[in-house]
């Protein structure tokens, strides 16, 4: 079995869950990985302290949309303080692979865009270090 | 190397080349190495390895300055490689050779140097969609502090330069057409000699992005007739940390400094300096002397090899890639124009998978590719990609290589069609 593009991952590139736009966000944010020009757009709906509906667009590799797709079931549903307590090393436990030192800006690619948007609704204050 | 006994008339022997690049001989991830990234650096041969060893074993000691023999030995070696770089790129005179540490210093050069004096508000800077980061980003920040208007070439599809509107754009009268030889993502070769004749009947200056060139193809710069050349020297067979700039001397001696220091200056006094004489005046501090070594053992190189021989090898792989590629590899897209007007460059895409993806499993069977957007987001943006993978091919690549990629395309094919 390959290592880094298992049956599941490639499931979610090739049918990403809430991949597609809201439309009442409550906050929106752009993430890009400079290295290799993806980008996605990442959107939080949020009533009552809780992630009511959660969407993303945009273009990226196997790892990044992935990534993206796992995170956002993830969180979906959940209160926002479990969302800012969620961290880097959940989402790699989420993905499952071994991800080489050059590919973890993909895997991060969603959970930076969600850290952005944490910050931007007031749940969880950036990382000073945070791009 | 035995390039001296091979007749001038025969084609390249790749096979045998390879020899002379040990870095080739060797598996990654149990298969043989397929290096298909010469556009990023080249690999380096013996010849560059040893010399830069004996500097540092025999010879090392600091140039301009010692009054013993290694110094002297230094020295001479330091100006004897920019004697062997200017005969490989047609110039006569290597005083007009500045060391750089890559072609981006040598651009960044231009614009500080020749651009802060020359360029004013409302000035206008001649450049292309094709262009580099490295040809972009410096005149960025020059039409910022000046207040100088940026104008660019666009391509065709076909990935080619609409010349008419180069015609246009010359009726702006710029102050200065800055273009790459040849495009290090679609390969395109420019018609560099009629853009330069065109741009200076429309009083401009040109400056030349040869990094993609000068490796790959015979360079004579006196033909060219261009003011300023730059290319770097690690993708031309050199040291990382070895790159040219080479401009008209009287250009380069109406030039203020770029950096200020040790061997740039013929008198310093407590508030004021007298420079030095070119090409010396733009080296200051210690410089890289095993790099500009290395890179003359490079020029010596390639000279041996002959550079009609090395373009008529490389497009020879191009025109082989562009037949194969599309027959072996069902739906690949392949970017740029046809293979009599490219380097020894194919960009392309496999629908459905990610070019980091495609990277990623090529490398499982040894094959090395770049993938992302080559430091030319704008030309990216330009052809609505996001990303491209490129193969990109050198003297010791062969067709078997090619045969490697296709295969390994299926693949990749394989495993993100299921």
């Amino acid at each position: 079995m390959d290592d880094l593009y298992r049956d599941y991952i490639l499931e979610h590139y090739r049918h990403p869950h809430n991949f597609g736009v809201l439309e009442q966000p409550t906050a929106s944010y752009e993430g890009a990985n400079p290295l290799c020009g993806d980008r996605i757009t990442m959107q939080l709906q949020v009533e009552d302290g809780i992630v009511t509906e959660v969407g993303f667009t945009g273009r990226g590799c196997a790892i990044s949309q992935a990534s993206a797709s796992l995170l956002t079931d993830e969180i979906r549903g959940k209160p926002l303080t479990e969302v800012a307590e969620f961290g880097a090393a959940d989402l790699l436990d989420l993905l499952g692979i071994e991800i080489s030192p050059a590919r973890l800006k993909c895997a991060m690619l969603s959970f930076d865009s969600l850290q952005h948007l944490l910050d931007d609704i007031g749940a969880k204050p950036l990382a000073k270090d945070a791009g | 190397m035995t390039t001296e006994t091979r007749p001038v008339a025969s084609p390249l022997d790749p096979v045998a080349l390879r020899a002379d690049f040990p870095i080739l001989d060797q598996e990654v991830r149990g298969h043989p190495l397929v290096y298909l990234d010469s556009a990023a650096t080249s690999q380096k041969p013996t010849s560059v390895l040893r010399a830069m060893d004996d500097y540092y074993r025999r010879d090392n000691a600091n140039v301009h300055r010692g009054i013993y023999a290694l110094s002297e030995r230094a020295t001479a070696d330091y100006e004897g490689a920019r004697v062997k770089v200017a005969r490989l790129i047609g110039v006569s005179d290597p005083h007009t050779i500045v060391w750089t540490r890559n072609a981006t210093e040598s651009l960044n050069l231009i614009a500080y140097s020749w651009g802060r004096r020359h360029i004013g508000r409302g000035d206008v800077i001649v450049l292309t969609e094709m262009e580099h980061h490295s040809n972009l980003v410096p005149w960025q920040i020059l039409a910022q502090e000046k207040d100088a208007d940026l104008e660019f070439i666009p391509i065709d599809d076909d990935g080619v330069l609409r010349q008419d509107v180069f015609e246009v754009l010359l009726r702006l009268k710029p102050k200065l057409v800055s273009f790459t030889h040849v495009s290090n993502m679609l390969g395109t070769v420019n018609p560099v000699e009629e853009m330069t004749r065109r741009a200076h009947e429309a009083g401009a200056l040109v400056s030349i992005d040869g990094a993609q060139a000068v490796p790959h193809m015979p360079v004579d710069i006196g033909a060219i007739g261009a003011d300023f050349y730059s290319f770097s020297g690690h993708k031309a067979m050199g040291p990382t940390g070895s790159g040219v700039l080479w401009a008209r001397r009287e250009l380069l001696e109406s030039m203020p400094p770029f950096l200020g220091g040790g061997d740039m200056i013929r008198e310093v006094h407590l508030r004021r300096s007298e420079w030095n004489d070119i090409p010396w005046k733009f080296e200051a501090g210690t410089p890289d002397i095993s790099a500009a070594i290395g890179l003359g053992a490079a020029a010596d190189y390639l000279m041996a090899l002959g550079m009609d021989r090395v373009r008529a090898h490389e497009q020879e792989l191009v025109a082989y890639a562009l037949d194969v590629l599309p027959r072996e590899v069902p739906g690949i897209e392949l970017y740029g124009p046809a293979a009599d007007q490219r380097g020894g460059v194919v960009s392309f895409n496999l629908p459905g998978v990610h070019p980091h993806d495609v990277a990623q499993v090529l490398d499982r069977f040894g094959v090395a590719i770049r993938a992302g957007h080559h430091c030319t987001m704008p030309l990216h943006e330009r052809l609505d990609l996001s990303a491209t993978a490129r193969a990109s091919f050198g003297v010791y690549n062969t067709p078997a290589d090619i045969d490697a990629l296709a295969a390994a395309l299926r693949e990749v094919q394989a495993l993100f069609g299921g």
